[in-house]
């Protein structure tokens, strides 16, 4: 077992480690309760999963075919650039169309900050508001 | 032995792209589904980079960058538009 086959042998097992992240990332993508905590599952994990399936595919091309592969490191550089930033995009988008935190959530201090404090009523899970017009209408009087 | 572990590594991938899409069909609202979207373009990076293994060719490194910039842009994209109703915006200066 010479030096080549050490390093393809540690990529392939990167590779699997990649790969059981992945399903433990959907695992929790399934069964979490709440859009929040689901994005919190998928932007972590899984960016550690591509990260590390793909640092083993470069070990394995670097060990077989003593070939560097810029793009794939390139791959790697942005995959770990841009998937927290869309996961942020995602949960900014669902904070501010009004999906409702899962029940049993601790106090959201910053509803009250965002909406004001009369539009600070509950939603339907639909997101959208129980009592507008009634609020609207105490304002008015 | 390598070729039955990257298999595993593969059919583990699908089975996370699948459990995915009950996310995406099923969620109940619309942040729910651009994330899955975005997730399952992550793993199919991924199970592209596996599959260039197993055919042991180099031909499909550009297709992952190609994957990974196409999905980011449509993350975007969706979530703009959820939170804004728009993706583009035309007023400026406000």
């Amino acid at each position: 077992m010479n030096v080549n086959e050490i390093v393809e042998w540690i990529g392939i097992l990167l590779i699997l480690l990649g790969a059981i992240f992945s399903v433990i990332s959907a695992i929790g993508l399934v069964r979490l309760p709440d859009v929040y905590t689901r994005v919190h599952a998928a932007s972590k994990s899984s960016t550690l999963a591509v990260l590390v399936c793909l640092f083993g595919a470069f070990l394995y091309f670097w060990g077989h075919f003593e070939y560097v592969s810029v793009r794939l490191l390139l791959g790697i550089i942005f995959v770990f650039i841009t998937s927290p930033v869309a996961g942020h995009l995602t949960l900014r988008a669902a904070y501010r169309s009004r999906v409702p935190l899962a029940e049993g959530s601790g106090d959201d201090e910053l509803k009250p900050v965002l909406f004001g404090e009369d539009n600070a009523t509950p939603v339907t899970a639909e997101g959208v508001m129980i009592d507008e017009t009634e609020s609207k209408n105490s304002k008015n009087e | 032995m390598k070729e039955i572990i990257l298999f595993i590594a593969l059919a583990l991938f699908m089975v996370a792209i699948f459990l995915i899409l009950y996310r995406v069909i099923v969620g109940p609202s619309m942040p729910d589904r651009a994330m899955g979207l975005d997730t399952i373009g992550v793993n199919l990076v991924s199970a592209m980079a596996i599959v260039s293994i197993i055919l042991s060719t180099t031909a499909f490194l550009e297709a992952i960058l190609i994957l990974g910039i196409l999905s980011f842009i449509g993350t975007i994209a969706f979530s703009k538009y959820i939170e804004r109703g728009d993706i583009i915006e035309r007023k400026r200066d406000r």
